[in-house]
């Protein structure tokens, strides 16, 4: 309630004669900790604008973007009776995460010129070079597929509520296998499909506590990590069997 | 009760890692392997990525196989010695063995040559000790059969002869020693410890006796598997000591347990059961590179 006043307050303020995003996130970073079961981001925010609302259909979208890094796909083929590898297409950039939320379905408030132009839809956040397969479309369509069976890529048509045409909320889930990064966090307002404001801003996820102590020196101290997990074997190896022996005595 | 792991970067259930920890800790302690032919594919299967779980495996298998030989040093049924011999052939193994993972892995086929590794291995070892032992059940409950052992065969004329006291064989120390490099190699490919191959090899090859054969198989592969896990988490930081520590706390314990089962069991017995598991293990691997597989697509990490 709070936040939704102190969102008036800011709309009564003047302003230019256009458009404007003003945003709220529910938590400004994500944490990583040991009993991390996923986490949901609530993204709410307002339109803000001097003058009666233009005409024309609006539209609020939100991307949550996961770190780029390249991957490759491959493909398994019947040979010689048994299934393997056989075509793999790398692709240049692909989000570990990717949600894009919107107010209504995506055709209906964004122009594909738009997207191209913004990469809004997960087919554009996807960039794929250096194919030397033929249908290489199955191949990012394959990877987008797999990626939203785990959680990981979401397109959610209609979640963004939008009410009085000013104030707008959406919740995005990000599951438990996130990996560390910046999460770029996009909300474009559209009018008959032209994007008219956008605002972006940067969601830190990072491992906490222990988790992060034992990934810096897995690999800033591999030789000292690798003997402490030598250690903690041999010590519980031992530990147990010197436990039976005293439960047989 | 979810847990997060920092290497792998996914989140597992904590009692489903305990669980299958003292399963395969039981078979280890019962079979004198580390269990990580079970274990891997097991880890596969509940989404940890294969360079982690194979690297992961090698940390768990030390503490399952230091757990059992424990056991068995009580009851003196490890030969050092043999045990010795066959570890210097498995470390340059090994050696050799992560030089080749990580070639594979360039060329995205290190899925498939695990699997057939599997596959072949397992199969051929597993029949050949199923047919044998199934043999030795039969002669043993016929009374009055005498019980024939080919004690020489062309081993026994090789040259660096040595005594070993405690399997109470004087051969020479070649074949432990290809042994050992053998096991090594899939040792660091596999992500096993090689005990189901280094029994066999030592019963079948070496001829030494079966009591004997589990505790020096569980004490040739806790060095084996120490060096693995040192050149994983040294070259690939693959190593994720949360994975490791849940699964051993459950293969400790179940090692223990399982070495007490293999003493009451006679040894065909214990080496007809464990022809069994190889055997099914196997059926299942091959299966699944038979049949069609429901995703023909697969995701890996790209950027060289």
């Amino acid at each position: 309630m709070l936040r939704l006043l102190s969102l008036l307050l800011l709309l009564a303020q003047p302003a230019a004669a256009r458009e404007e995003i003003v945003l709220g996130l529910s938590q400004d970073s994500v944490a990583i900790t040991a009993t991390f079961e996923g986490s949901e981001i609530l993204v709410f925010g307002a339109i803000r604008r001097d003058s009666q609302p233009p005409p024309g259909k609006l539209g609020v979208i939100v991307t949550v973007a996961g770190p780029d890094t390249p991957i490759v796909v491959r493909r398994k083929d019947r040979r010689l009776g048994i299934w393997v590898n056989v075509d793999d297409v790398k692709i240049d950039a692909a989000p570990s995460f990717y949600a894009v939320a919107s107010s209504a379905p995506l055709g209906d408030i964004l122009r594909a010129s738009e997207d191209l132009r913004n990469r809004i839809t997960l087919d554009q956040a996807i960039r794929e070079v250096g194919t030397n397969v033929l249908d290489s479309r199955s191949f990012s369509r394959a990877l987008i597929r797999i990626r939203e069976e785990n959680g990981l890529y979401q397109t959610l048509e209609s979640s963004v509520d939008v009410s009085r045409d000013t104030l707008f909320e959406t919740r995005i889930a990000m599951p438990a296998n996130l990996t560390e990064g910046f999460y770029v966090t996009r909300i474009l307002l559209t009018r008959d499909g032209n994007v008219v404001d956008t605002y972006e801003t940067t969601i830190p996820v990072k491992k906490v506590g222990l988790e992060r102590w034992l990934y810096n020196l897995a690999h800033e101290q591999a030789m000292l990590y690798g003997l402490m997990s030598l250690a903690i074997a041999i010590a519980s190896g031992w530990l147990a069997s010197a436990a039976f022996s005293l439960l047989r005595r | 009760m979810q847990i997060y792991l920092p290497i792998a970067e996914v989140s597992v259930n904590a009692f489903l890692l305990l669980g299958l920890g003292g399963i395969v800790g039981i078979l280890s302690g019962m079979f004198g392997v580390g269990g990580g032919f079970l274990m891997t594919p097991l880890l596969f299967f509940i989404g940890i990525p294969p360079a982690v779980a194979v690297a992961t495996e090698a940390n768990q298998i030390v503490a399952s196989s230091f757990s059992g030989v424990l056991a068995h040093l009580k009851r003196k049924t490890v030969d050092l010695r043999m045990g010795t011999v066959l570890l210097v052939g498995g470390l340059v193994g090994a050696a050799l063995g992560v030089v080749v993972f990580n070639y594979l892995r360039s060329l995205g086929q290190v899925d498939l040559l695990v699997k057939l590794c599997y596959v072949v291995f397992l199969g051929v070892i597993g029949a050949l000790m199923f047919v044998e032992s199934l043999n030795a059940i039969r002669k043993s409950r016929k009374p009055g059969a005498k019980i024939t052992r080919r004690k020489h065969n062309w081993i026994h004329n090789l040259p660096f002869k040595m005594k070993f006291r405690v399997s109470g064989l004087y051969i020479s120390v070649i074949p432990p020693l290809l042994v050992g490099v053998t096991v090594g190699i899939l040792a660091a490919i596999m992500g096993v410890g090689g005990g189901f191959i280094m029994v066999p090899a030592m019963i079948y090859l070496l001829g030494m006796p079966t009591k004997v054969v589990v505790g020096t198989s569980l004490f040739q592969i806790i060095f084996v598997t120490a060096f693995t896990t040192m050149l994983h988490a040294t070259t690939n930081y693959t190593v994720d000591i949360v994975l490791a520590v849940l699964l051993l706390v459950g293969g400790v314990i179940g090692a223990q347990i399982g070495t007490r089962i293999g003493v009451k069991m006679k040894a065909e017995q214990l080496r007809i059961l464990l022809a069994i598991m190889v055997l099914v293990v196997c059926f299942k691997l091959g299966l699944d590179l038979l049949i069609e597989p429901m995703e023909l697509y697969s995701i890996g990490a790209g950027g060289h």
